[in-house]
């Protein structure tokens, strides 16, 4: 794992004294609210419905167990005791008071963290796949890249007033994991007769108007990524609309512009400024990609492992949904659920940090990952260590078997915290969760994305979800729209609009008629949602969810 | 012809906390809003709301909310600032903790 150079270190001292003195300053009325807002975005630090919100970045998702046992502790000095971790790969504070904010920061600082650049129309923290350095697809490690970009975008002079945020994701494999073609930037790792490179997608985006990303450069080399990228932002920069927040981001850039007009400007920037980079960049890269080196793999027994399996159906369970294969076959990646029914999606409280980071530093080379799925990921795992990993997360009610289920759902914060949000998601998440598990139908229905956004913005994704949820304020009173078929992998597709929406009290009993419906036109247990919608449409959905009766009473 | 004007309270974020506040008669800020003071009037609610907007040094944000007489006080009439008088629904956090 990376860990910080000198300058890191002091960079980021640095900007928690600074803002230390901006907070003081604030308090003492030496500075007003307009002139202090940009100045604690620029830290992370929003005002929420109920309280100031600080959003602290997970670079690509990536935790050692210090730093992880760090946000707990966090969580239970300053916070309510729980911390929330975002679709983003950032873990959000709900309940921080304002006086506290820098000591916080200071905390973070002490293991190699920071909130900077998690708002604001910046580069905002690189998020890359989950399964980063352990997936058996895998071409190469993406997190070396992902270091090296943020770097390149901490405080970078010509990049801090961009005409809005700018998000980019990175995997190294062909099965997308981090929703690269719904980033401003996206970024694959791929290989051309032997030689590494990446794929570049530009303008992907979800928000008020979804657009999938659309390939800027089939394969770029190595050794032109950051010029190449500096380029993409350089010329967005001066083209992306200022005049229009809604028109600002590069998606709209791209779609007005057009990809291959705006592929030009790019090549010509790009010819321009690719001589200013003379090397220095990749040598950092290689100095970052040492620290990535992966671990000393400890040869495991499995049998333990078989044992176990054979003795515990729990267990068994658990190992099903929770287990995807890692590139070496006495190891597994371990998915820890943080959507235990009826509990919040993405919370994890002080004691439950403190728990994954001791499983971590124990037995799985003291690594963490957070996924943009809100779960929390230990990478690197023996077989053999799992009953003992299980038994653990039992304990403290880590150990819930549901990943890629129906209870296994994004949903952003909503109008329980969010300032921005028009319907609450948590409660519909959780219900969702209840219910299906009351039903007994969750193994069932098997794999399923839902995703639930509180407003137009889609930090909860819903675009993209197999089901996609997206709460609204019609009149004064919330009402959820239903979107089906979405997809956020490497065949990233936006879903469809069922119709009318529903309000807060019919739309458990809205999706329960979707999965019902499912039940019945599957072709058989093995055939998907997803695979049972892109056969048959939208009609035999559409008239489970709008029953006849119903649709001749609004004619 | 204007449209009939909704009563309005005043409210927003307090600095330090950064919690929900209102604006009483009394020119103070309270955390219940059953205590705020119910504007009938569209003038008078401009002249509370640029007052408000004065108050930098103890709240953030402050804004006009509709609002209607309650049996003891202004309450929302809207969810949004319905939840803003309690709290999230997922914790019993917030100003609900404590009633």
């Amino acid at each position: 794992m990376y860990t910080y150079s000198d300058f890191d270190e002091a960079f980021v001292r640095e900007r928690v004294a600074q803002f230390r003195g901006q907070v003081e300053r604030r308090i003492d009325g030496s500075l007003t609210e307009d002139e202090f807002k940009p100045l604690r975005l620029m830290n992370g630090l929003y005002l929420q419905l109920h309280a100031y919100m600080l959003r602290v970045a997970i670079p690509y998702g990536t935790l050692s167990s210090r730093q992880m046992r760090q946000l707990g502790y966090i969580a239970g000095k300053w916070d309510k005791g729980y911390g929330h971790f975002t679709t983003r790969q950032n873990i959000q504070y709900n309940w921080p008071k304002l006086r506290d904010i820098p000591d916080m920061l200071d905390a973070l600082a002490d293991v190699q963290m920071h909130a900077i650049q998690t708002s604001g129309n910046t580069i905002r923290n690189v998020t890359a796949d989950h399964f980063a350095g352990a997936a058996a697809d895998e071409i190469a490690d993406p997190r070396p890249v992902a270091e090296l970009l943020r770097q390149w975008s901490t405080d970078h002079a010509e990049f801090q007033f961009l005409p809005r945020k700018f998000k980019i994701a990175i995997t190294g494999a062909p099965n997308d994991r981090a929703v690269i073609r719904a980033h401003d930037i996206g970024l694959e790792i791929v290989e051309r007769d032997g030689e590494v490179g990446y794929r570049v997608f530009v303008g992907g985006g979800l928000g008020r108007t979804p657009m999938i990303g659309k390939v800027v450069r089939d394969f770029l080399p190595r050794l032109d990524l950051l010029p190449y990228i500096e380029a993409i932002l350089s010329v967005y920069n001066l083209l992306g609309r200022r005049d229009n927040k809604y028109k600002a981001r590069i998606k709209i850039t791209v779609h007005e512009t057009g990809i291959d007009e705006i592929r030009g400007m790019i090549e010509e920037r790009f010819a321009e400024i690719r001589p200013e980079f003379t090397g220095v960049d990749q040598q950092i890269l290689a100095g970052i990609e040492a620290q990535f080196a992966p671990p000393a793999f400890r040869d495991a027994d499995p049998a333990p492992y078989l044992a176990a399996r054979d003795a515990d159906p729990v267990f068994r369970a658990w190992c099903d949904t929770n287990l995807t294969a890692h590139k070496r076959d006495d190891h597994a990646i371990v998915s820890i659920s943080l959507k235990a029914h009826g509990k919040t999606p993405g919370d994890a409280t002080a004691e439950q940090m403190a728990v994954m980071a001791d499983l971590a530093e124990r037995y799985a080379y003291d690594e963490l990952r957070i996924s943009h799925e809100q779960n929390v990921i230990l990478p690197h795992v023996p077989r053999t260590d799992l009953p003992a990993i299980h038994a653990a997360l039992k304990e403290v009610g880590l150990a819930t078997a549901n990943i890629g289920l129906v209870s296994d759902i994004i949903a952003c914060p909503g109008m329980d915290y969010c300032a921005l949000a028009t319907a609450r998601s948590i409660p519909v998440a959780q219900e969702i969760a209840t219910r299906f598990e009351e039903l007994k139908l969750e193994h069932d229905i098997g794999a399923l994305k839902i995703k639930i956004s509180g407003c137009i913005n889609a930090c909860g994704h819903h675009h993209v979800g197999h089901i996609g949820i997206l709460g609204l304020d019609r009149a004064g009173v919330e009402n959820y729209q239903i979107t089906l078929g979405g997809d956020g992998t490497e065949e990233t597709t936006i879903g469809t609009r069922t119709g009318p929406g529903f309000a807060y009290d019919e739309i458990v009993p809205a999706i329960e008629r979707i999965l019902f419906a499912y039940l019945d036109l599957r072709e058989d247990a093995s055939e998907t949602f997803l695979e049972t919608y892109r056969r048959l449409g939208m009609a035999p959905f559409k008239a489970a969810l709008y029953p006849v009766k119903e649709r001749a009473d609004a004619a | 012809m204007s449209r009939t004007f909704t009563p309005k309270v005043v409210t927003a974020n307090a600095l330090l906390e950064g919690d929900a506040v209102w604006l009483t008669a009394a020119d103070t800020w309270t955390r219940d809003m059953g205590e705020a003071e119910l504007i009938e009037d569209p003038g008078h609610a401009e002249l509370r709301l640029l007052h408000a907007q004065g108050e930098t040094e103890t709240v953030v944000g402050a804004y006009l909310a509709d609002a209607k007489a309650g049996p003891t006080g202004p309450v929302p009439t809207h969810f949004r600032e319905a939840f803003r008088t309690r709290g999230p629904s997922n914790y019993a956090h917030g100003k609900q903790e404590g009633a």
